[in-house]
């Protein structure tokens, strides 16, 4: 156990890929399953209701993100990991763990008002502008998230 | 650059016209039609819903008939015939079109009938078969298959469940009714599931067989015919035969007509057309002789309108300025680089009475937000392409997916300005295409700086661009408020917000805080810190003591003016907003970077090489779809919640003019 650095800052890179990936999964799939009942009523609203499902996908790439970000900083990819130490390796989790958290549970909650959005480009499509924004709000809090763990990531 | 100014038109004319004015005016589509006002003993509304519901009846007949010819006679289509929008056609064509009408229908109808002779056919057949596979255990009985016996013996045929042979089946007979003696059995055909049998017996004895039979389960076959099942099955045959010579009859008559899709279309929408009429005329007020049309009309057209429809027709046609009272639909009007945006704040809300068009100062915020969101010009040069090729090539185009087209080219522009600032061209593709390929290194130097090797930077301007976008959404209001002359709303909701904000900021600049953040140390003189100290107190004051001067209780005043001051807190979060411009710019160049390493992970041999491409092509397309949608989505969200929250509500009506706008399959030639 003497790369102890290093595999604590590979469990902030793997949780980042993993929780957000976990939640956009079940958020893209709730939304996947609204839409595909919208679609049997109303064939002619694919590409909208595809759109209003893709939304709680991006925290899964958020999530992609600060791996690769961190996998990079730790020496992972271009093998050869440098040497870190177990309070670097801690801080590396730790700044990983705001896009795990809120990723996976923003996700969850996105998928849900995409179904509420898909409901409402059901009985108007023509009111899809805003049905759109109503998950997109709740992506904020992802990207705020992405922002920390980014920055501190790039910082240490 | 604006709202379309539109003026009220009423119409006079008589009856006897009123076929030919409608009709214009659907055709050239360009006034709005109120329902007409009250009923009196003279002028009354007509009842056209029955009239509406025909016509209807007839479009979707139309429509079901092109179903069918699709699926009996395919059209073969370019996957891009969506692009290529509806047929245009002159007045003349039009005119030409419905003298047809009458055949089209008869034509529909056949097509509609030859359907329903396929589906009859289709069941007259399967149930052929199904009384065919039936009738093959009694295949070897050479008597009809009801016979019940002559003057002196009487006759059973039926099954009884399970397998059974003679030897087997006459102790249990026997078993059951042991006073039966003579009778003859033999089995036509047997199998797990039943055996089929024929038995006789003298006319006398017939109850007592019966009776051991039907202990034994015996039941009447299901098939009853009066021949021999061999004849029977001939019979059969010949139905099948029969019902599948029907079926292709009638697909080859639905094949035969196939010519006709054109026409079919043509009354599809003719017939949507006459519908829109009727439903409109259900809604004008007329007497015994004349009627009356009431609406809308954009400005530039009402006077040519007039001139049309008097020098055609004996009619009174008057326009004037729509009164105070009402509430004008809205139809915007924008030079063509801002036009494209519309469908966004269509997507929000028209502009309401009394609100600016915020068309023209979005448009160049959206492509400049969308392009630093994307900022990959590699993925600028695509959408540019893809867009400008479409837009070329298919000039039909219907109009709404053409405007998106021309907005994706300029959001396309402006990604590939952003990417060459930033130095990304599919990710690293150069870079890592020399280094694993060519063993060289290339640096692809970024005309500004790389986002990811300085993150801190690109988030201070992303702030930066985003209070510049909300201090212009500030002036939109300041002008609104300007222009009615509200002096009292300008000064505390625009001029003491731009001073307060001013102030504050010039505060933050020159703080630690700034400094550790921005990683620049801004040195300001001591005098500007105090005049925005001063700045910010006192623009402050006069929002708590002055922006609800509309309210008459002093302490009720200062309270809710404390909370509009309470507002500062809301434009820290809309400031912080735009930190997704990072966010999102970083999302597409670090994915970009996964996607070329994964990539150039198989080295420089051929295999690599295609290999590298096949993962380049795949997964740039998804990054960028990815990425798209992203950039879409959250330019959208900047505008119509930061920017939007600040001067604009919307909620106006939009113009909808009788026109032939619902039809799927044409559209008129623009006449003079």
């Amino acid at each position: 156990m003497d790369n102890v650095g290093l595999i604590l800052a590979l469990a902030g890179a793997v949780s980042a890929a993993l929780f957000a990936g976990i939640g956009s999964a079940y958020g893209v799939g709730l939304a996947g399953r609204a839409g595909a009942g919208a679609i049997t009523e109303n064939p002619d609203l694919f590409s909208k209701v595809l759109i209003l499902q893709l939304l709680p996908g991006t925290q899964g790439i958020y999530g992609l993100l600060v791996a690769f970000v961190t996998l990079s900083q730790i020496g992972l990819l271009g093998g050869g990991a440098s040497e870190i130490t177990p309070g670097q390796g801690l801080m590396y989790l730790l700044a990983c763990l705001p896009i795990a958290v809120v990723g996976l549970i923003s996700a969850i909650y996105q998928g849900q008002t995409s179904v509420a959005a898909i409901g409402v480009v059901t009985k108007k499509p023509d009111q899809f502008g805003k049905a759109m924004l109503f998950p997109a709000m709740v992506e904020t809090y992802a990207i705020l998230a992405l922002l920390i763990s980014i920055l501190a990531v790039f910082s240490l | 650059m604006a709202v379309l100014q539109t003026q009220k038109i009423h119409i006079c004319a008589l009856k006897k016209n009123r076929k030919q004015i409608l009709e214009e005016l659907q055709r050239t589509g360009r006034v709005q039609i109120e329902p007409g006002g009250q009923e009196d003993e003279i002028f009354r509304h007509m009842d056209t819903a029955s009239a509406c519901s025909a016509f209807e009846k007839r479009a979707q007949n139309a429509e079901a008939a092109l179903k069918v010819l699709e699926t009996y006679a395919p059209e073969k289509q370019s996957p891009l015939a969506f692009l290529e929008g509806k047929k245009i056609i002159s007045r003349r064509e039009y005119e030409n079109g419905t003298l047809e009408r009458e055949q089209v229908l008869k034509d529909i109808s056949a097509v509609l009938s030859c359907q329903k002779d396929i589906g009859e056919a289709k069941a007259a057949r399967v149930r052929a078969e199904a009384a065919l596979e039936s009738l093959v255990p009694w295949m070897s009985l050479d008597i009809p298959m009801n016979s019940k016996g002559t003057k002196k013996t009487a006759v059973f045929i039926g099954s009884l469940p399970g397998r059974w042979t003679v030897e087997q089946l006459m102790p249990a007979l026997a078993g059951a009714r042991p006073d039966l003696d003579v009778c003859s059995l033999e089995i036509l055909g047997a199998d797990r599931d039943q055996t089929c049998l024929f038995a006789v017996t003298s006319r006398d004895r017939a109850d007592i067989l019966e009776d051991a039979l039907r202990v034994n389960g015996f039941v009447r076959p299901q098939v009853n015919c009066g021949t021999v099942p061999a004849e029977y099955a001939k019979t059969l045959e010949q139905q099948k035969e029969e019902a599948v010579q029907a079926e292709r009859e009638a697909a080859e008559k639905i094949r035969s007509l196939a010519g006709e899709r054109e026409k079919i279309r043509f009354a599809a929408d003719y017939y949507r057309m006459r519908t829109e009429k009727y439903r409109v005329l259900g809604n004008l007020l007329q007497s015994g002789h004349v009627f009356f049309i009431e609406g809308f009309v954009p400005v530039d057209q009402g006077e040519k309108i007039r001139e049309r429809l008097e020098s055609r027709y004996p009619c009174q046609v008057e326009l004037e300025k729509v009164p105070e009272n009402e509430e004008a639909p809205v139809l915007l009007r924008n030079n063509s680089f801002a036009e494209p945006t519309e469908s966004v704040v269509e997507a929000f809300g028209l502009p309401q009475k009394g609100e600016i068009d915020p068309t023209a100062i979005m448009a160049f915020f959206y492509y400049f937000l969308f392009g630093l969101m994307l900022s990959d010009a590699g993925y600028g040069i695509l959408m540019v392409i893809v867009c400008a090729v479409a837009v070329k090539k298919f000039p039909n185009m219907d109009a709404g997916l053409k405007k998106m087209l021309r907005m994706f080219f300029y959001c396309g522009i402006s990604t590939i300005f952003w990417g060459v600032m930033f130095g990304g061209y599919f990710g690293d593709v150069i870079p890592v295409v020399a280094e694993t390929f060519f063993h060289k290194e290339v640096v692809v130097p970024a005309l500004w700086f790389a986002p990811l090797d300085d993150p801190m930077k690109l988030l201070m301007f992303s702030f930066l661009f985003g209070i510049i976008h909300l201090f212009v959404g500030l002036g939109a209001k300041g002008y609104m408020l300007a222009r009615d002359r509200d002096w009292m709303g300008f000064f505390s909701g625009v001029a003491c917000w731009y001073a307060l904000l001013i102030g504050l900021i010039l505060l933050l600049l020159p703080s630690d805080m700034f400094a550790s953040m921005a990683g620049v140390t801004i040195v300001l003189p001591a005098w500007v810190g105090t005049l925005a100290k001063w700045m910010s107190i006192v623009s402050a004051v006069c929002i708590v003591l002055f922006s609800e001067t509309g309210t008459k209780n002093i302490a009720a005043r200062l309270a809710l003016g404390a909370y509009d001051l309470y507002g500062v807190s809301g434009w820290l979060s809309d400031v912080l907003s735009y930190s997704r411009l990072l966010a999102l710019g970083l999302a597409t160049g670090v994915i970009g970077t996964v996607i070329n390493t994964m990539g150039s992970m198989l080295g420089g041999s051929v295999i690599g090489f295609i290999l590298f491409w096949v993962i380049f092509v795949v997964g740039h397309l998804l990054n960028m779809a990815i990425n798209l949608l992203g950039a879409y989505v959250h330019t959208n969200r900047l505008q119509f919640v930061e920017f939007f929250g600040k001067f604009y509500e919307g909620g106006g009506r939009p113009f909808r003019p009788f026109s032939a706008a619902s039809n799927k399959y044409f559209k008129f030639k623009e006449e003079e």
